[in-house]
């Protein structure tokens, strides 16, 4: 049989094996590869919208059932960012912040991840709907399909609006909480769907305006590559105008108390005097755009609160 | 099948191989106890 170069399979820079020549069908990655695939960092913001949503839900859910939820949450996520992975290691590898991940480094090969991110998608959808419900696992499968299709395949290379709609994959968790305790969903899951859907723009543009370099690099029609810095801050500042007052509308709409009003008040004006800073600043080059960076660090910290005083709230209200 | 590996490179391979099976056999493991725990619970109920 004849061996092949691991050019030929891209993991010509797995460490230790550069211009080895190796059989086909052999992987050189080690276990923190199948981990980095899962994207751990958005992983763990998607099981904490989650847990938050489980945590507010009225109703009673055993402790096994709750962890086999969130569990199943953030393995279908984990699923999601593998094969979003899969699909997008070309641009990947262009682009300075993402170079390094497995596929575009070489040591995971296509077909591994497509296979790992389909096996983990079908078992974490099947595991929600046997162990938890199958409103939860539906809503599970929906999200996953959302952002490894919708998202990743059909919006990103296409649309400068890639992110707006594209959002939504990432605000599904909430519902899935919400709907794996009291097995619908009503409208306080909803305003938290819209909480994160309206947040993701000011979060990801902000952080495409002091990346754009890279995007621009990678061909992927982000707004400020497309439109420019000014109608990308503009865009931002709209957003925020939009999304602080939906925060407010869950207290407003007396589905929370005093804590959570409170607390979506006073992060919401710190939100729109960050974005105010944003949409004054002028600059064009990365090293110059202070005010976009601490948005984007902000805009974590933000939604991190805002869900936080949600538990809170209903903690020490009910 | 030629494999020209130097020793180095092949207990380089030997060790990630052996840190998948590892994590493998890890989750298959916890895989088990899910479904122990997932029949239990729906028991009780």
């Amino acid at each position: 049989m004849a061996s092949r170069s691991l050019t030929g399979v891209g993991v010509a820079a797995a460490p230790g094996f550069a211009a080895v020549v190796a059989p086909p069908g052999v992987s050189f990655a080690d276990w923190r590869d199948y981990l980095a695939l899962l994207k751990p960092r958005v992983m763990s913001l998607v099981v904490f919208s989650a847990a938050c949503a489980l945590l507010t839900a009225p109703g009673h859910i055993h402790p096994f059932t709750a962890f086999v939820a969130i569990l199943c949450v953030a393995v279908g996520a984990g699923a999601a960012g593998a094969l979003n992975q899969y699909y997008e290691a070309d641009i990947d590898a262009l682009m300075k912040r993402t170079a390094d991940r497995p596929l575009p480094a070489g040591r995971v090969a296509p077909e591994e991840a497509l296979a790992f991110g389909v096996a983990l998608a079908v078992g974490s959808v099947a595991v929600m709907g046997l162990g938890v419900n199958w409103l939860a696992a539906a809503i599970l499968a929906g999200s996953i399909l959302f952002y490894a299709v919708v998202y990743t395949v059909w919006l990103k290379r296409r649309t400068p609006q890639n992110i707006v709609i594209g959002g939504a994959a990432g605000a599904f968790p909430p519902l899935i909480g919400w709907a794996a305790v009291t097995g619908d969903v009503t409208t306080l899951p909803w305003l938290m769907f819209a909480i994160i859907f309206l947040w993701t723009p000011p979060h990801f543009w902000s952080l495409a305006l002091f990346m754009e370099a890279d995007y621009a690099k990678a061909g992927v029609p982000m707004l400020p590559v497309v439109a420019g810095e000014a109608a990308t801050r503009r865009q931002i500042m709209l957003y925020t105008l939009v999304l602080v007052p939906v925060t407010v509308l869950p207290w407003l709409l007396g589905l929370t108390g005093w804590v959570y009003g409170a607390t979506a008040i006073a992060t919401g004006a710190i939100f729109i005097v960050r974005a105010m800073a944003v949409a004054r600043n002028t600059a064009t080059r990365a090293a110059e755009m202070a005010p976009e960076k601490r948005l984007f660090k902000y805009s974590l910290l933000y939604l991190f609160l805002i869900f936080a005083a949600l538990v809170a709230d209903h903690v020490i209200l009910s | 099948m030629k494999v020209d590996w130097t020793p180095e490179q092949t207990n380089e391979f030997n060790r990630r191989r052996r840190s998948r099976n590892l994590a493998l056999g890890l989750f298959l493991g916890c895989l088990v106890i899910l479904f122990f725990g997932i029949t239990v619970v729906r028991m009780i109920k």
